[in-house]
């Protein structure tokens, strides 16, 4: 038995945060001032801490909590995008929500304790800490959702994530408690040991269920349908949370759960992973082709490029995680940086969502418009930005795994996916300008600049990230 | 500097004249006359660059020259650069037109002056690191991004249906390249690492290799364009700007026949040889097909684009012919269409800046107002015909002796070519140029303007030297090619004695 102080020390950034989400609760509650700008700052005071906390006694991977956790660098790796999406998201909020009149001080706390069940859905050794993580993560997303409750799409979001959002939880549960029958055990160390040999068909669907919960959570098809809904419906900074911090979380959940409670099931479940990869891609690349609101363009596109990132799973090696970890972080600094860029698409003070809006954007807001374009060229995974280095990585693993045809459909679905992508470029810079953008807070221009400037000139030394990722990586085998 | 050499040197030096565009304000026209000359002195000094690059290679040498090499991605992902006989005379191609575009839009160009001139810089950049990179991962690098620039130049300042060229132009180059990419990725696999000099000595098996090839035909070929792939390539000229129709037709044609002699013949070269036979097919069919559509064209640079198909397709056929002669004149060849078709769009250019159409019914008899044009035209039309004395000749003369020697009946059926390639420039010609001028509209065209005989005089100059002159490029390349082909014939033979063994 680890002391407690042990086990402390290992969760820094979870504690930071569940103290800090009850300490600005009681604080808003008190404050009774109900809109209010102190307890988003402090919530991203917190966030930022939380980040750096992971920097103490960064090393080695150990089990806490009665083997209910884990830290390991994998866990931090993922905590800090988790942590990183969450601030940025919050960051980009605040002008939002203000001009939307729903600064309400309920909004940060909210991010905090879904933030917090992410940190804890990353770091789950056990089946139990798996549910815990998750529907903390998830409660917490569903309010978010519907945050601006006098706004239908925004309410029809919320319900519709959370009826959704509460059926795939079954489903998790379903597979658990299957799973648990099987092997005796919720522990995923212990599952893996007792999945040796030959396995009943009860595991498999144990793992069927099981997958198909967290496919929810990653919004893959074929469990996709609330994506383009809640995206569009949900206020665009909730969108960014969603978008960014969320996704992570969900998919570092599923990789640990396949590499550490799975790893006798590799051909069952990399059948699975490979058939949710080919749909997302394709339908992820076909489905946007149609778009013309900017948000619903992404939840496609956020559907496509988690199967890019499932490519990277498929395999099932060091290579292929190591691959995963380099996508994600590289996908969650374009997501940023592009949700970054929606959020400064207003006109006469209001919002705007239309893809159509950004007419002529590269004439009449120059930085914007090469950023905005860089991004979407990005995400195409045109060399030399980011994106394409993200691709690289994933698809050298599954090439190296002899998984051939999942590699060259993931191809020909990305020329598809950078038809959409260049039709963006083409609104920026080939149409006509319609209207002028209104001025954006400076957080927001930081945000943006920031990640274009990453996406353009990762080239120029991506060294660190995939030394991270590498050790990150490791630390799962 | 910095540890790094010329070649990087080569490569940064457009980027900077872009960066100095990039932070004049303001647009009025003092800032855009000073955003144009100092697009003008970076290609210029970057064209000097080149040449200095040049006095220190080595032609006698058939090795990789002032080598670069610094770890990047990883240490089996490097950043490489070098320059070879095969590859030198592209770098200088490059370097050479590239003033001539910026000339050539000095007055065509008048709306967003700095992001075209920008565009033109940094694809200039990617050029010069697709011939020098000496790795394929960051050879794959400058190969698609030059589609970002070229993507916007076709787009913004092209003709009427520029949308469509330009997507189609980046889409089906796309398509072909993320195959290669795949490739990549499995020869990483194999052999550990993207460099290519230890590519080159790494012998794939040989089931393998057909798959390799494949992918990386998929890529060469769209680029090139062989046929039937072939039908981006006139619309994405006949909506270009001249100046992208110089560089398209100029540069990045020659990346499909470079890569082919870089990566395809050395690296792969059992499935080289099987596959001879259809590239063979496509390349004849190219040259004979093309030429014929090219006969019946109503739009000048449609016509000239065509005419590019078919000479790319005398192109593919002397490098699968694999001999001395075939792999010279592929490269001579390139060279020389480089420069041909380059002035051959210009001098559309000519026309298209005074008349705004390149329907060629709407010339004729343009000898009487444009006696000089008519000249320059004549040149370049010739050269581009392959009389002798032009430096067309040269090319396509050694690529059909190549062919000969390889397989008869593909020399003899690609000579047909040479008549027919006469036969639709000719043609163009006496409806341009000859005949009555009896439209109103021409009667008052003022011929060539001192900028424009400062653009196609050494353009005329080089084709009727290196048509006189044909060592100046053949030397560069002898030695590379002559171990090429060592090594080639070197792979094939130890495949049949091992086949012997076996049986």
């Amino acid at each position: 038995m680890m002391p407690l102080t042990f086990a402390l020390a290992h969760s820094l950034p979870e504690i930071f945060l569940a103290l800090g989400a009850l300490v600005l609760l009681l604080l808003g509650v008190f404050r009774a001032g109900g809109r209010d700008w102190i307890i988003s700052e402090a919530a991203i005071a917190i966030l930022g801490l939380a980040l750096l906390s992971m920097l103490i006694d960064a090393n080695g991977t150990s089990l806490i909590y009665d083997d209910a956790f884990v830290d390991d660098a994998f866990g931090r790796f993922m905590k800090a995008l988790c942590l990183t999406g969450a601030l940025v998201s919050l960051l980009l909020s605040r002008e939002f929500m203000a001009r939307e009149k729903i600064d309400f001080f309920e909004f940060p706390v909210l991010v905090l304790l879904a933030t917090l069940g992410m940190l804890m859905l990353v770091s789950a050794h056990n089946l139990i800490a798996l549910y815990l993580g998750l529907e903390l993560m998830s409660l917490a997303l569903y309010v978010i959702a519907a945050f601006h409750r006098d706004h239908l799409q925004a309410s029809e979001a919320g319900l519709k994530y959370f009826v959704l959002g509460a059926l795939s939880s079954g489903m998790l549960l379903y597979g658990s408690s299957l799973l648990y029958g099987f092997t005796g055990t919720i522990s995923f160390s212990g599952i893996a040991a007792a999945l040796k040999g030959d396995v009943s068909l009860g595991v498999v669907f144990a793992l069927v269920f099981i997958l198909s919960g967290l496919a929810f959570k990653m919004s893959t098809v074929p469990f996709h349908m609330w994506t383009p809904d809640v995206y569009q419906g949900a206020p665009t900074p909730v969108t960014t949370f969603f978008a960014s911090a969320a996704k992570m979380a969900a998919v570092a959940i599923t990789v640990r759960i396949v590499m550490t409670a799975f790893p006798g099931l590799q051909l069952q479940w990399r059948q699975i992973i490979v058939f949710i990869a080919i749909l997302s891609m394709v339908l992820g690349s076909f489905a946007a082709i149609g778009q013309t609101n900017i948000k619903r363009l992404m939840a496609y596109s956020s559907i496509g490029h988690m199967g890019f990132a499932l490519v990277g799973l498929a395999p099932g090696t060091q290579k292929g995680v190591m691959g995963i970890l380099v996508y994600l972080a590289i996908y969650l600094v374009m997501t940023l940086g592009t949700f970054a860029a929606i959020l400064s698409m207003r006109v006469n003070g209001h919002y705007v969502e239309n893809i159509s809006d950004l007419a002529g954007l590269s004439r009449t807001r120059k930085m914007m418009g090469f950023f905005l374009s860089m991004m979407m060229l990005s995400l195409a995974g045109i060399p030399p930005l980011a994106g394409f280095f993200a691709k690289w990585y994933v698809f050298l693993a599954a090439i190296d795994a002899g998984l051939y045809p999942l590699a060259v459909i993931g191809m020909l679905t990305s020329v598809v996916a950078c038809f959409y992508y260049l039709r963006i470029v083409k609104v920026i810079y080939l149409d006509e300008p319609v209207a002028t953008f209104d001025p954006v807070s400076r957080e927001v221009t930081a945000v943006m600049v920031l990640g274009g400037l990453g996406v353009v000139l990762y080239w120029a030394y991506p060294g660190p990230l995939v030394a991270a990722a590498e050790i990150a990586a490791k630390s799962l085998f | 500097m910095f540890g790094l050499g010329i070649l990087t040197g080569l490569i940064v030096l457009p980027l900077i004249g872009a960066a100095f565009i990039l932070i004049l304000r303001g647009e009025d026209e003092a800032t855009l006359r000073n955003a144009r000359w100092a697009a003008l002195w970076t290609t210029i000094v970057t064209f000097l660059l080149s040449l200095w690059t040049w006095s220190l290679f080595d032609p006698a040498s058939a090795s990789f020259q002032l080598v670069e090499s610094k770890p990047w991605l990883s240490s089996t992902i490097g950043y490489k650069l070098g320059v070879d006989g095969i590859s030198m005379p592209f770098v200088l191609l490059t370097t050479f037109l590239m003033p001539f575009c910026i000339l050539a839009s000095w007055d065509s160009i008048t709306h967003r002056v700095k992001e075209y001139l920008i565009a033109f810089l940094v694809l200039e950049t990617m050029m010069i690191g697709v011939f020098c990179a000496l790795d394929l991962v960051f050879f794959y690098l400058f190969f698609e991004a030059g589609l970002i620039p070229m993507f916007l130049i076709i787009g913004i300042w092209g003709g009427k249906r520029r949308i469509y060229a330009s997507f189609k132009f980046f889409l089906y180059t796309l398509l072909g390249s993320l195959l290669m990419l795949l490739a990549i990725m499995a020869m990483y696999g194999v052999a550990g690492t993207t460099d290519i000099v230890t590519l080159l000595k790494t012998s794939f098996p040989a089931e393998m290799q057909k798959w390799l090839w494949l992918a990386f035909f998929a890529s060469f070929a769209v680029k090139m364009p062989m046929w039937p792939v072939h039908t981006w390539l006139p619309d994405a000229h006949v909506e270009a700007p001249t100046a992208g129709s110089v560089i398209l037709a100029g540069i990045l044609l020659k990346m499909g026949g470079y890569g082919f002699i870089r990566f395809s013949l050395p690296m792969f070269p059992l499935a080289s040889h099987d596959f001879a036979p259809l590239v063979f097919t496509l390349s004849v069919i190219a040259i004979i097909y093309t030429s014929l559509v090219a006969l019946v064209q109503e739009d000048m640079k449609k016509l000239i684009a065509y005419s590019s198909v078919a000479h790319m397709g005398f192109v593919t056929m002397g490098l699968f012919a694999m001999n001395a002669q075939g792999v010279q004149g592929a490269i001579y060849q390139m060279v020389s269409h480089g420069l041909v078709s380059g002035a051959l769009f210009l001098c559309v250019g000519v026309v298209y800046d005074r008349m705004h159409t390149r329907e060629i019914a709407a010339y004729g008899g343009l000898v009487k107002r444009m006696p000089l044009y008519a000249l320059a035209l004549m040149v370049f039309t010739m050269a581009n015909v392959g009389l002798p004395g032009t430096s067309g000749f040269v090319g396509e003369f050694l690529t059909l002796l190549g062919a000969f020697n390889a397989n008869a009946w593909v020399g003899l059926f690609a000579t047909t070519g040479v008549i027919l390639s006469a036969a639709y420039a000719l043609y163009l010609y006496r409806r341009v140029v000859f005949g009555v001028l009896d439209k109103p509209e021409l009667a008052a065209l003022g011929d060539l303007s001192s900028r424009e005989i400062a653009l196609l005089l050494p353009l005329a100059v080089l084709t009727i030297y290196y048509g006189i002159q044909p060592g100046a490029i053949l030397d560069a390349c002898a030695a590379s090619v002559t171990s090429l082909i060592r090594n080639y014939d070197a792979a094939l033979a130890a495949t049949k004695t091992a086949a012997l063994l076996l049986n």
